[in-house]
């Protein structure tokens, strides 16, 4: 699975640009589905199976979207100015690398801060593209970058930018090839835009109109030095979502995933996160409202271009997957 | 007359009547939440150039204009009636008016100003403190809203109640080439608009959407768009032109549009990432008949695009907007030719609209 | 239009009681389940159909007398509570927490609480003394991440009974203040539910022409859920919110107050749909109900905000009842004023005639 991950989380792909990461899920998936659509907002949904009298409509949403930024004007020297696509913070990019989606690299640095300045805003920051002036400079407003690290595997625990949410698309498609059957009509929906806003999973949702709602993405650790305090820890299985800043799991959905990874023998982690939500949101509160939850991936540094996760982790979290949507639901 | 721009034969220009109809609008109240004013200028216009119109539960103008063609494209476009201005809170009595901001406005530019409140349009002032009863370093701090009064004379209190919507007193003045006046954001989308309709571009069905409450979360434009359910979609709105020079001289890099540069097409705001499909469909317009149009820098801001791009399964969306100085202000300045410009790029495009722009995956 | 105003008196001689009750029942944002079945033991008798949503929202249906296709009118008052969520269980046994729905830390030190875990544990919220906090914080208010809520266990007892994600309410006894004010948590929004649930007491003896869907909202205090799906199932013709507003007393002494005691709260703003204010505004003076206007210039921070933006769009209006010390364990409400609110919807769903969906099209506005 390791190679489907390096895969995904190399290719470029920030919010509302998401055609390379999506042409990359359609070949892995062609074969394992029954049907591959694409929507106005560059959704990829997929469905497999029909609904049998046991079964649910069941959509998972992974997002195949990034953070990144946007070329807001390119000045005479050749510097280039940007604003953030998603939640990116200054202090993860002073001195780092971006790939745009055109090819060319650069590199970000800032302007010289007044003494009292911590930390840099957005608008003192610049890219350097290796141009000299204007005319010559090879990107324009509107291009795209994301981050540029390449793919770590740090004794099981794997580094990268675009963990988030690439991961749990890696997640996904390793269930879909693992999964023998399910009486549910599935929906794999890999979707875009949710760094900014849950955009693509609204539009899903709706036209998906599910009984049943899963978010498969990554939330935060608190097991790194004097962090944020938190349960969830890197290497104890895959956490399952009671509440995030935009959301409460259903209380049926998280109780059928506690009783799946506990009759499976799976290991998990119950997760109260506080700040960030995710596409689960979306569609809990998409037409007359859908039972939601979200299974997620324990990763460090969220947002920053080396993101980490736990091998262990992600291989549990599609076994879990894979017993979720294999048999029939009963939220009771 | 019009803004010297050479565009095709057949583009609808701005002349006088166009002109008119903008200070009718400009001048008129409409504060977020209570459009009455525009609406019935809107109803008023389009109703013999349309095939069906309808308000809807929000206040929203729905009109369509249907296409001969049989399988033509369903095109929304979108303009917000509404303005931001205020509402009266509390009655201090003698005339004095607590009130509150609605939509955006930086509370540094209100005192001093003068207003109108109501149906009837009560004249009324925000006043200041004089300066010669200041503390020393007092003028160095804000005025906070909540200080500030609306007065309107203790003889027209009567006139004024709880509730009321204000709005700035400005009237409409051409100068030239510049267009002064308040809610230019958005009368000159619903102008545009208004226009489109009275001379729609062939080939496809025009379903036009007047829409309310777009200050204060687009509230309008997500009904709408439900309702229209259409092909796509196109806004039209106002934007900042912060083309001022920069403090220390250096290169102002932040300058979001510049006046006289042509409309604006919206790559990104903070609501949108515009349908890349439509942005180089706009972008190929313009520039095979030569109007003028800029690319508005990417982030922050938005416009109803916002909304209707959510709705239902997805609506490729885009927003082109005309560029003004001091939005959300007393007194906004744009250009005419920028206006015009803006009107013609809309119209073209839309005309060249053609399905399989949306074959093509986004 | 006359005829049918019944005179009645519209209080339920136990409406107190039921609203005593249904305080004190667990139902935070997203787990709303244990008060909507008292809700629903309570509604069953007083309409025709009751169902739950996806999101888990109570819908009561009382069909109306006119011929079918009838107009519908939507009644919501959210059932939800606040409230706080365990997100740790510290080797000793203290529980650390977070908020579900918006909570000042300020009125959380030694509050009594029930930890709803394997089983619901009485405890209390400590403040940790000053020499065990960072020192920029002595002598302030403590943020929530550094309070704990103590529930007097051994650690292996906490241990084995609480989860992160276990729900906390609180357990302040409602107090009678008086004759005829009522003090206790969760009164947002139940004292609203408690005024729906006499409007339908009211409308059993009462004929009405259009069809009335009470709906007990979930969620409104997170996301406004229940507002947002409940309109999208039902698709009502005018939707009611009905939720408490802001009383004057501490605090809360300028416009943005109402009179506690001194009647229903009318909402003006955009969430409101002028001619439906109207209406209201018309009959409370006609049944002589004493009421304020509360004017919200953008949002109204209730149901409405988005009952009114579902599918193509919903007239909606904004009720409210006077409430001091809102999302404190002694919020303060009148009895009086909910029956007021109650009496008014039931007049006012009486007073509807099909026609009225004609009055409250925007082009025919007069004014």
């Amino acid at each position: 699975m390791k190679d489907l991950i390096r895969k995904l989380v190399e290719t470029v792909g920030p919010s509302g640009y998401e055609t390379a990461v999506r042409e990359v899920v359609r070949t892995e998936i062609e074969g394992l589905v029954d049907e591959i659509k694409v929507d106005s907002l560059g959704n990829l949904i997929a469905r497999k199976g029909q609904r049998s009298p046991d079964g649910m409509r069941v959509m998972l949403s992974g997002h195949m979207d990034e953070i990144g930024l946007m070329v807001t004007h390119v000045d005479e020297k050749g510097f280039v100015r940007f604003t953030t696509i998603g939640g990116v913070s200054p202090a993860t990019c002073i001195g780092g690398r971006v790939k745009f989606l055109n090819g060319t690299a650069g590199l970000i640095y800032m302007e010289r801060l007044e003494s009292g300045d911590r930390l840099p805003s957005i608008e003192q920051l610049y890219i350097d593209v290796g141009a000299s002036s204007r005319d010559a400079c090879p990107v324009k407003v509107g291009d795209v970058a994301a981050f540029d690290r390449p793919f770590l595997d740090l004794n099981g625990r794997l580094v990268s930018k675009a963990m988030d949410d690439r991961i749990a698309v890696a997640v996904m498609i390793q269930a879909l090839r693992e999964c023998q059957s399910s009486p549910h009509e599935l929906y794999f929906v890999f979707s875009t835009q949710e760094e900014v806003g849950l955009r693509g999973a609204t539009t899903a949702a709706f036209g998906v109109d599910p009984e049943l709602a899963l978010a498969v993405d990554v939330t935060r650790t608190g097991d790194t030095p004097k962090g944020v305090k938190m349960e969830v820890s890197l290497g104890k299985g895959p956490a399952i979502k009671v509440r995030d800043s935009g959301m409460l799991a259903d209380p049926r959905v998280v109780r059928w995933m506690v009783e799946t990874a506990e009759r499976n023998g799976i290991p998990y982690q119950l997760e109260v996160l506080e700040g960030g939500t995710t596409d689960a949101r979306a569609m809990q509160l998409t037409r007359a409202g859908v039972p939601a939850g979200c299974l997620s991936i324990p990763t460090r540094y969220i947002h920053s271009p080396s993101e980490m996760v736990d091998y262990d982790d992600v291989r549990q979290s599609v076994r879990l997957l894979v017993e979720l949507i294999s048999h029939p639901v009963s939220l009771g | 007359m019009s803004a010297n721009l050479t565009l095709p034969p057949g583009t609808p220009r701005i002349e006088e009547p166009q002109l008119a109809l903008l200070e009718r609008l400009s001048n008129a109240c409409a504060v977020s939440g209570d459009e009455q004013q525009v609406r019935k200028i809107v109803l008023e216009e389009i109703k013999p150039h349309v095939d069906e119109v309808r308000v809807d539960a929000l206040g929203n103008v729905l009109a369509v204009k249907k296409s001969s063609r049989a399988d033509a494209l369903r095109v929304m476009i979108d303009a917000h009636m509404d303005e931001v201005g205020f509402m009266i809170v509390d009655d201090d009595k003698e005339g004095l008016f607590r009130f509150a901001a609605v939509g955006g406005i930086d509370e540094r530019t209100l005192p001093g100003k003068t207003v109108l409140v109501g149906k009837d349009n009560v004249p009324g002032v925000i006043g200041a403190k004089p300066i010669h009863l200041t503390e020393p370093g007092e003028t160095e701090n804000k005025i906070p809203i909540e200080s500030l009064r609306i007065d309107v004379g203790a003889g027209a209190a009567g006139k004024v109640k709880v509730g009321d919507r204000a709005t700035f007193a400005t009237r409409f003045r051409r100068v030239g080439d510049s267009l002064l006046g308040k809610a230019l954001d958005d009368r000159l989308g619903v102008a545009t608009l208004i226009e489109l309709l009275k001379n729609p571009p062939d080939g496809v069905e025009l379903l036009a959407a007047f829409t309310v409450q777009e200050e204060i979360g687009l509230r309008g434009a997500r009904v709408a768009a439900y309702a229209f359910h259409p092909d796509l979609a196109i806004a039209i709105d106002s934007t900042p032109a912060l083309d001022l020079p920069n403090w220390d001289e250096h290169e102002n890099t932040g300058y979001n549009t510049r006046l006289g540069a042509g409309a604006a097409i919206y790559i990104a705001d903070s609501g949108t990432l515009s349908d890349p499909r439509l942005i180089r469909h706009l972008a190929q317009t313009a520039e095979e008949l030569g109007i003028p149009y800029q690319f508005r820098q990417p982030g922050g801001g938005g416009t109803d695009a916002g909304a209707i791009h959510r709705v239902r399964e997805g609506i490729p969306s885009v927003s082109i907007s005309v560029p003004g100085r001091y939005a959300h202000t007393a007194q906004m300045v744009a250009r005419l030719s920028d206006w015009e410009a803006t009107l013609a790029l809309v119209f073209h495009a839309v005309l060249r609209l053609d399905r399989s722009l949306l074959l093509a995956g986004r | 239009m006359g005829a049918i105003f019944i005179k009645l008196d519209g209080s339920m001689p136990d409406l107190k009681e039921f609203l005593k009750q249904i305080i004190s029942l667990p139902g935070l944002s997203g787990h709303e389940g244990p008060v909507r079945e008292v809700i629903a033991e309570a509604w069953k008798p007083l309409v025709d159909e009751l169902s739950v949503s996806k999101l888990g929202s109570l819908h009561a249906f009382k069909h109306g007398q006119a011929i079918a296709p009838r107009p519908k009118i939507l009644l919501a008052a959210h059932m939800d509570a606040i409230g706080l969520m365990v997100t740790r269980v510290t080797p000793e046994g203290f529980l650390y927490f977070t908020e579900v729905g918006g909570v000042d830390p300020r009125i959380l030190p030694a509050q009594a609480v029930t930890v709803h875990a394997r089983r619901d544990l009485p405890g209390v919220i400590g403040q940790p003394p000053d020499r065990l906090l960072p020192p920029h914080l002595r002598g302030k208010p403590v943020p929530m991440s550094h309070l704990v809520v103590d529930v007097g266990l051994p650690p292996e007892e906490v241990q084995a009974l609480v989860r992160v994600g276990d729900l906390i309410s609180f357990a302040t006894e409602p107090l009678e203040l008086g004759e005829d004010l009522i003090a206790g948590h969760t009164l947002d929004d139940r004292a609203a539910v408690a005024a729906v649930t006499t409007c339908l007491e009211e409308l059993k003896a009462v004929n009405h022409a259009w069809d009335v869907i009470a709906v007990a909202t979930v969620q409104e205090e997170e996301t406004l859920g229940g507002g947002l799906t409940s309109p999208f199932e039902i698709r009502p013709d005018i939707a009611v919110a009905i939720d408490v507003t802001f009383a004057k007393g501490p605090g809360v002494n300028d416009y943005r107050g109402r009179g506690l005691g001194k009647g229903v709260s009318l909402g003006w703003g955009p969430n409101t749909h002028p001619a439906i204010f109207e209406s209201f505004k018309e009959l409370a003076d006609r049944l002589d109900l004493p009421y304020e206007v509360e004017v919200y210039p953008r949002y109204s921070g209730t149901d409405a905000m988005g009952m009114q933006i579902v599918a193509e769009g919903i007239p909606t209006m904004v009720l409210s009842i006077p409430l001091r010390y809102m999302h404190t364990p002694v919020e303060v409400v009148s009895m009086k004023d909910i029956r007021r609110t109650g009496r008014l919807l039931a007049q006012f769903i009486a007073g509807l005639t099909p026609e009225f969906i004609q009055k409250i099209r925007w082009e025919e506005e007069n004014s």
